[in-house]
C-alpha cells in the first residue's frame, strides 16, 4: 500500500502546484492589461480624483509580487475583495449564486450521470446494431448542437406552447426544494440532454475497448455466461475509464452552466462572470474564474485519485 | 500414451469466412481433422495458415468479424457444434473443450487472483465446491511444477512470471477435466530456457489425464515433441497429415521437404585477419536506463568482412549492446572504438562519414520503412544524402542496389512498403543500409519475424554481401540455429553481461559455460525424443524457473 | 380518431409486417420501434404530435435522399481511390459532406446569394416575413435571410481562422516535441497540462475581459486556448510515430529535425490530425456562438449567428421560432462536421481492427 499512498500524495501535490500556477495565471492575466486598470474600467471620461481612488483601491502603488501574495492569501479565507461596479464585497455577491450553480450542476448530474452509464452499457452491448447506430445519430447532434440552441426549443416547446415548465428559472432562498426543482427543470433538462450524449459515447467507447480484450475472450471460452462475463470480468475494469467519465462531465456541467444559467437567467455564478466581464469588473472576474477553475482541477484531481485506487496493479504490487 | 479408438472430434470440410472489405472472403478452404480420445495433433503452418481459426472453430467458436460457411460439419463427441445453439456450446466450453491462449499475461483479468479465475467454470458448472476446486487447483499447480502451489494462486496476475502464467493458465483448462484442449502457441512468447518448463509441464499433464489436444505452433522443433499426429496447414488449405515420427522422416509433400530443409545452410568460418586492428571495438561498456543498469562492463571485437552473433534471451542486453554501437544510448562508462578512434558516445556528435559507416536493419520490417515513402525515396535518399546523388545517377545507383538484393528495379521502384510481403520488406531494409555504402551493419533479429523459407533467402543474401563487399556484421538473435549457420564469432549475454565469447567452432563445442550449455541445449531439435532425453539429463528437479522477466 | 391517425399506424403496422416478411430485420426493428414510441406519443401528445412525427420523419427521410444523391454525385466526380472511400461512406457522412458544401457557398459568395447587405434596415422591427424578405426582420428591420447567409462568412470564417491558427502552434508544436523528446517535450507538457485545467470558455472569458473584444483579439484568444489541446494529439500522434524504426533509421543517417517532422511524421499522422482539425473546428465553432451569444464575441453590425439568437431571443417568448434558425445554422453545421469526423474516424480504426 506505500506505493499507492505515495502515487497519490504525489497526485495531490501536482494538483496543489497547477492550482498555485493557476492563481498566478488568473492574477498575473490582469497585470497585463496594456496601460492603466483604473483608466481602462473608469473610461476616457474619468476625472484625475476618480482614477487616483481607484488606485488606491487597487494598491496599485505596490509591486505586482506583493498584491499577487495579498490576493492570494485573502483569497484563501474567501475574501476575494471588492467589486469595482458595485463596491460591494466580492464574496457576498458570490456565495448565494455559487451554492445555486452546484445546485443546477448536482441536479442535472444525478439525472444524467445514472442514465448515461446505462444507456452507454447498453448500446456497448448492442454495438452494431441498428440502435446503436440511431443512438450515435443522436448523441452527436445533440453534442453538436449549442447549449443555447437546446435550451430556446426546450423553452419553446415545454414552456411556451404547452406552459409545463417555466421559462424563467428564478429561484430564491425561501423556495421548497420541489418549487426549485420544479423552476430549475428546464436549464437541468437542457444540460442533462447535452451531457448524457458525451457520457453515453464516453462510456460505450471504454466498455467496447474492454469487451476487446484477451482475457474478456478467454472469459467466454471458459464457459462463463455473458452477464457474468460482463458482472465479474468487465466491470472490476471498467470503474477507471468510468470514473474518469464522469468526472470530467462534472466539469463539463460546472462549465457548461454559463451559457444555460444566461438562457434561462438563472442567479448563478456563471452570469456574474459574464456580466463582469462586460463591465470589467476585474475582481469579480478573478474570483469567479479562480472557482471554476479549482472546481474542475479538484473534480480531475478526484478522478485521477478514484482510477489509482480502482487500478488493481496498484492495489497489489508485486 | 494410452489411446482408445473412439473419435473425439470429427471435422468435416471446415470453410470459415472472414469480412473485409465489404466482402465475405473465405480463409480456410474445407479443412477435414479426425482427433481420437487422449490424443495429441500438432497443427502447424507459417503466419496466415489460418491454424488459430482452425482450433477456435473445433470449439464452435469464431472471432467477431468470422463466421463458419455452408456445408462445414464440427462433431464433437457425436454433437454437431455448427448446429448447436449458442446456450449449449457455451455450457461446453471450459467444462469439456479448454483453451490456453498465447499471451497468458493479456488472458488472465488483472482484477482477480489466479484461484478465482481458476475456479470460475468448476463452480459455475457445479462440478466442485469453491474450498474443492481450490484444492484442486492447488493440486494441478503442483502437478505442473508452479513454485509454491499452496500459495501461488493467491496472486495477481501481474505479480506472477510469464512462463509460470502459461503453466496456471494451463491449471485452467486442467479444472473441469476437459476431454479437449486447445494450445495456441502456449510457447511462443516465452524464452526458451523458460519454453522447456512449459512444454514438459504441458506434455506430463496431458499424458496423466489422457486428455486429447489440439496444439497449435509454427514451430517444428516444438510440436514434434509434444504431438502424436501433425497436421500441415498453408493459407487454409491441408498440406498433409502423418504420425510424427514418419512426418519428420519421410514427408511426403514438397512444402512440408522445404520446411524440414530450411536449416542447412551454414557458411564457411572465417578466422579473424591476424594482426589488424578490429574495425568495431566494444571496450568495457557500462549502460543504464535511468537509474536502472542495463550493461555491465561489455568488452567484444568486430573485425572486418566478419560476422560476430550476439546471443541471448530477452533482457539479456543485446539490443542494448547495438544501441551504444551506434550511439543511440551513450554509455555511462567506456567507450565504443571504430578502427581504432574513439567514437563519440551520442550519435547526435558523430560525422556524416561516422554515421554511415555503421548501418542498422531492423527485425520488425514493417516498422522499419516508412509505408508513405516509395521504395525508390527510401532506397535514395540514403545514397543522396551521403554521396550527394542526384537525377539520373541516383536514379542508376537505386537500380544497382535493387539489383544487388535481387529484387526487379522495373518492378520495384515506384511501390510502397506496405505492397510488399515480408520477406521482400526485410530485403528493401538491406538495400537501404547498402545505399549509404557502410563497413559495418547491426543485424537486429533480422530473419525471426519471417517464415522459416524467407529467413534462409535473406540469410543467404546477407552472406553473398558480406563477401563481395567485405561487410562486417553485428548480429543479435536469440535463435542458436540462426548463429550456428552465419557466425564466424559467438557472444554470449546474460543479465547484461557477457557470459562467454569466442569463435563459433570453439563455443559449439563443449566444455560450455554453464549458462551457454543451458542454452544451447535448451533450443528444441527436430527428434521427437529430444524433450523426454534432455529432462532426463537435466534430473527432474530441474524444473527451477531460471529466469525472471 | 379521423383518417390520418388511422392511416399512420397503417401505414407502420403494414410497412412493418411487410419488413418482417421480407427478413428485413434492420428495417423491422426501426419501423416496429417507431409504431411503439408513436403509440406512446399519439396517447400524449394527441394528433399534433403524431404530425410532428410524420414531418420529422419526412424530413430525415428528405435528407437522406439528398445524401444519397450528394454521395453518388461525389463517386463518379472524385478520383478512384477516393471515390472508393466514398461509395462504402455512411449516409450521415454524405449528409455532412453535402451541408459543409452548401456552407462554403453560402460563405464565400455571401454578397451575391444574400438580397441584401448585412446592416441595411429595410423594414421595421420584428416585421414577419413577406415577399421581399424570406425570413422577416430582425429587432432593428435587417433582413434575417441576408444576415443568416452572412453570418456564414462571418461566424464560419472565424471560427476556421482561430482553428487554422491554433493547428498551426499545436501540430507544430506538438510534433517537434515529439521529435525532439527530452526536456523541451517535458516541459511544454506541463504547461499544456496547466493551460488545459482552466476550462476554455473560463479562460476565454478572462482574457476577453482584459484585452476586449475585437475580432482579431478573439481569434489569438481562442486559437491561445485550444494549441494545447492540439499539441495534446500531435504529442501523442506524433509520439506513437517516433517510436516506429523507420524514423530511428533516418536519425542515425544524421537527417536534421525538420526533415524527420516533413518527411517521415507528417505523412504517417495526417489521417488523425485531419480528424481532429474537424472536432477542434466543432469546439472552436460553439465557442465563437457561444461568446457572442453573451456579446462579447464577434461585434454589432457584423451578422453573426449568436449575437442572432441574443438579439432576437425575446420572440421566443411569443412562440416565434425566428432565434432558433441561427441557433440550428450553427447546430446544423457542426452536426454536419461531427457526422464527417466520425466516419473519418472509423475509417482509420476500422482498418487496424481488420
Amino acid at each position: 500500500m506505500g506505493d499507492i499512498l505515495s502515487i497519490v500524495s504525489k497526485r495531490l501535490g501536482l494538483g496543489v502546484v497547477t492550482l498555485l500556477v493557476i492563481s498566478i495565471i488568473i492574477f498575473g492575466a490582469v497585470e497585463l492589461l496594456p496601460g492603466d486598470i483604473a483608466q481602462a474600467v473608469l473610461g476616457q471620461g474619468a476625472t484625475e480624483e476618480n482614477l487616483a481612488a481607484m488606485r488606491e483601491q487597487l494598491g496599485l502603488d505596490r509591486a505586482a509580487p506583493i498584491r499577487y501574495f495579498e490576493w492570494l492569501g485573502n483569497a484563501v479565507t474567501g475574501d476575494f475583495g471588492r467589486s469595482l461596479v458595485s463596491q460591494q464585497p466580492v464574496s457576498e455577491a458570490i456565495s448565494t449564486r455559487f451554492a445555486n450553480t452546484l445546485f443546477l450542476a448536482l441536479y442535472a448530474a444525478f439525472i444524467a450521470v445514472p442514465v448515461a452509464i446505462f444507456l452507454g452499457v447498453l448500446v456497448a452491448l448492442y454495438r452494431n446494431t441498428v440502435f446503436d447506430r440511431v443512438a450515435n445519430v443522436v448523441t452527436l447532434t445533440s453534442i453538436s448542437s449549442p447549449e443555447f440552441f437546446l435550451g430556446y426549443i426546450l423553452i419553446l416547446f415545454l414552456s411556451v406552447q404547452t406552459g409545463y415548465f417555466p421559462a424563467i428559472a428564478k429561484i430564491d432562498d425561501g423556495m421548497s426544494l420541489i418549487d426549485k426543482l420544479d423552476r430549475t427543470f428546464l436549464p437541468a433538462l437542457t444540460m442533462v440532454l447535452v451531457v448524457v450524449a458525451h457520457m453515453m459515447r464516453m462510456t460505450r467507447a471504454s466498455i467496447i475497448n474492454l469487451l476487446a480484450s484477451p482475457y474478456v475472450e478467454m472469459a467466454r471460452l471458459k464457459g462463463v455466461p455473458a452477464w457474468k462475463v460482463i458482472v465479474k470480468h468487465t466491470l472490476p475494469n471498467a470503474w477507471a475509464p468510468v470514473i474518469n467519465v464522469v468526472a470530467l462531465n462534472l466539469a463539463y456541467l460546472i462549465t457548461g452552466v454559463v451559457l444555460v444559467e444566461v438562457v434561462f437567467v438563472y442567479p448563478g455564478i456563471g452570469q456574474l462572470l459574464v456580466d463582469a466581464v462586460t463591465k470589467r469588473d476585474f475582481p469579480v472576474v478573478q474570483a469567479c474564474c479562480l472557482i471554476f477553475a479549482a472546481t474542475f482541477i479538484l473534480l480531475n484531481l478526484a478522478a485521477d485519485v478514484g482510477s489509482i485506487l480502482t487500478n488493481p496493479r496498484l492495489r497489489h504490487p508485486k | 500414451m494410452s489411446q482408445d479408438k473412439t473419435i473425439l472430434l470429427n471435422i468435416k470440410n471446415l470453410i470459415i469466412e472472414g469480412y473485409s472489405d465489404e466482402h465475405w472472403i473465405e480463409i480456410v478452404h474445407g479443412i477435414d481433422l479426425t482427433l481420437h480420445r487422449g490424443e495429441v495433433m500438432g497443427l502447424i503452418g507459417e503466419s496466415g495458415a489460418g491454424k488459430s481459426t482452425i482450433g477456435l472453430a473445433a470449439m464452435g467458436f469464431t472471432k467477431d468479424g468470422c463466421r463458419i460457411g455452408e456445408g462445414s460439419s464440427i462433431e464433437f463427441d457425436g454433437m454437431e457444434l455448427t448446429t448447436t445453439p449458442q446456450a449449449d456450446l457455451q455450457s461446453l466450453r471450459g467444462a469439456r473443450i479448454a483453451y490456453v491462449a498465447q499471451s497468458a499475461a493479456a488472458s488472465f483479468n488483472p482484477a482477480h487472483k489466479l484461484i478465482d479465475q481458476h475456479t470460475e467454470a468448476p463452480l459455475q458448472y457445479r462440478i466442485q465446491k469453491r474450498l474443492e476446486s481450490q484444492e484442486d487447483a492447488m493440486e494441478l499447480y503442483e502437478r505442473l511444477r508452479l513454485p509454491n502451489p499452496r500459495e501461488i494462486g493467491f496472486r495477481y496476475p501481474h505479480q506472477v512470471s510469464g512462463g509460470q502464467l502459461q503453466r496456471a493458465m494451463t491449471a485452467m483448462a486442467m479444472a473441469c477435466r476437459p476431454d479437449l484442449i486447445i494450445f495456441d502457441e502456449p510457447t511462443t512468447a516465452l524464452d526458451v530456457t523458460t519454453q522447456i518448463e512449459v512444454l514438459s509441464a504441458i506434455r506430463d499433464i496431458v499424458d496423466q489425464f489422457n486428455t486429447a489436444a489440439l496444439y497449435i505452433t509454427h514451430d517444428l522443433a516444438v510440436v514434434a515433441q509434444m504431438a502424436d499426429v501433425i497436421k500441415v496447414l498453408l493459407k487454409g488449405d491441408e498440406v498433409e497429415e502423418a504420425d510424427t515420427k514418419s512426418m519428420l522422416e519421410n514427408p511426403q509433400d514438397d512444402y512440408t521437404k522445404s520446411l524440414w530443409a530450411v536449416r542447412d545452410f551454414k557458411k564457411e568460418q572465417v578466422p579473424r585477419p591476424a594482426d589488424t586492428i578490429p574495425l568495431i571495438s566494444v571496450k568495457n561498456v557500462d549502460a543504464a536506463y535511468g537509474d536502472t543498469p542495463v550493461l555491465e562492463d561489455v568488452s567484444f571485437d568486430i573485425f572486418s568482412g566478419m560476422t560476430v552473433a550476439v546471443v541471448g534471451e530477452s533482457g539479456s542486453g543485446k539490443s542494448t549492446t547495438a544501441r551504444c554501437i551506434t550511439g543511440l544510448l551513450p554509455p555511462t562508462k567506456g567507450e565504443v572504438l571504430f578502427q581504432g578512434t574513439p567514437l563519440p558516445p551520442d550519435y547526435r556528435d558523430r560525422t556524416k562519414d561516422q554515421l554511415r559507416q555503421a548501418q542498422m536493419i531492423y527485425q520488425m520490417a514493417d516498422t522499419a520503412l516508412n509505408p508513405k515513402v516509395k521504395i525508390s525515396e527510401i532506397i535514395g535518399r540514403p545514397a543522396a544524402f551521403y554521396s550527394g546523388l542526384h537525377g539520373p545517377e541516383l536514379k542508376n545507383r537505386v537500380d544497382e542496389i535493387l539489383d544487388l538484393i535481387e529484387l526487379d528495379p522495373s518492378k520495384y521502384y515506384n511501390r510502397y512498403p506496405p505492397e510488399l510481403s515480408g520477406g521482400q520488406k526485410q530485403r528493401i531494409g538491406i538495400a537501404r543500409s547498402l545505399a549509404a555504402e557502410p563497413t559495418f551493419i547491426i543485424c537486429d533479429e533480422v530473419t525471426s519475424a519471417l517464415d522459416q523459407l524467407v529467413a534462409e533467402g535473406i540469410l543467404r543474401l546477407l552472406d553473398k554481401l558480406q563477401k563481395e563487399m567485405n561487410l562486417a556484421y553485428m548480429f543479435i538473435t536469440h535463435d542458436l540455429a540462426t548463429v550456428r549457420s552465419i557466425a564466424d564469432e559467438v557472444v554470449v549475454m546474460q543479465y547484461g553481461k557477457v557470459v562467454e565469447q569466442g569463435p563459433k567452432d570453439v563455443m559449439f563445442t563443449p566444455p560450455h559455460h554453464a549458462y551457454t550449455d543451458l542454452l544451447l541445449s535448451s533450443v528444441p531439435e527436430m527428434d521427437p525424443d529430444w524433450l523426454s532425453t534432455l529432462l532426463e539429463e537435466r534430473g527432474v528437479d530441474s524444473n527451477t524457473e531460471t529466469h525472471n522477466p | 380518431m379521423n383518417y390520418f391517425i388511422i392511416g399512420f399506424y397503417a401505414l407502420l403496422i403494414g410497412v412493418s409486417s411487410l419488413a418482417a416478411f421480407y427478413q428485413k430485420r434492420t428495417a423491422f426493428l426501426l419501423l416496429f420501434s417507431l409504431t411503439l414510441v408513436s403509440f406512446i406519443m399519439g396517447i400524449v401528445g394527441g394528433e399534433a404530435m403524431l404530425w410532428s412525427v410524420t414531418i420529422l420523419a419526412g424530413l430525415i427521410a428528405f435528407s437522406a435522399g439528398v445524401s444519397f444523391s450528394f454521395r453518388e454525385f461525389l463517386v463518379i466526380l472524385l478520383p478512384a481511390d477516393l471515390a472508393k472511400a466514398m461509395r462504402t461512406a455512411p449516409l450521415t457522412a454524405g449528409f455532412g459532406l453535402f451541408v459543409i458544401f452548401t456552407y462554403a457557398i453560402a460563405g464565400i459568395f455571401a454578397p451575391i446569394i444574400a438580397p441584401y447587405g448585412e446592416a441595411d434596415v429595410i423594414s421595421s422591427a420584428f416585421a414577419p416575413a413577406d415577399e421581399n424578405m424570406l425570413l422577416g426582420a430582425d429587432q432593428l428591420g435587417r433582413d434575417m435571410f441576408s444576415r443568416i447567409i452572412y453570418g456564414a462568412r462571418n461566424t464560419v470564417g472565424l471560427a476556421l481562422l482561430a482553428t487554422i491558427l491554433a493547428f498551426a502552434m499545436g501540430a507544430t508544436a506538438g510534433l517537434y516535441a515529439a521529435t525532439v523528446g527530452g526536456k523541451l517535450d517535458q516541459l511544454l507538457g506541463r504547461v499544456v497540462d496547466v493551460i488545459m485545467s482552466i476550462p476554455s470558455l473560463i479562460f476565454s472569458l478572462l482574457l476577453l475581459s482584459i484585452f476586449g473584444t475585437n475580432t482579431v483579439t478573439l481569434i489569438i484568444v481562442i486559437a491561445i486556448i485550444y494549441a494545447p489541446r492540439v499539441f495534446r494529439l500531435a504529442r501523442s500522434v506524433g509520439g506513437n510515430v517516433v517510436v516506429m524504426d523507420y524514423i530511428e533509421a533516418a536519425k542515425l543517417r544524421g537527417e536534421g529535425n525538420w526533415y524527420l517532422i516533413r518527411k517521415e511524421i507528417l505523412p504517417n499522422s495526417s489521417a488523425p490530425l485531419i480528424a481532429e482539425f474537424g472536432l477542434e473546428f466543432c469546439f472552436v465553432f460553439l465557442l465563437v456562438a457561444g461568446l457572442s451569444f453573451l456579446g462579447l464575441g464577434i461585434q454589432p453590425p457584423t451578422a453573426d449567428w449568436g449575437s442572432m439568437v441574443r438579439e432576437n431571443a425575446t420572440l421566443i417568448s411569443f412562440g416565434e421560432i425566428t432565434p432558433l434558425i441561427p441557433a440550428a445554422a450553427i447546430a446544423l453545421l457542426t452536426v454536419a462536421v461531427n457526422f464527417v469526423v466520425d466516419w473519418m474516424l472509423f475509417m482509420s480504426s476500422g482498418l487496424k481492427e481488420q
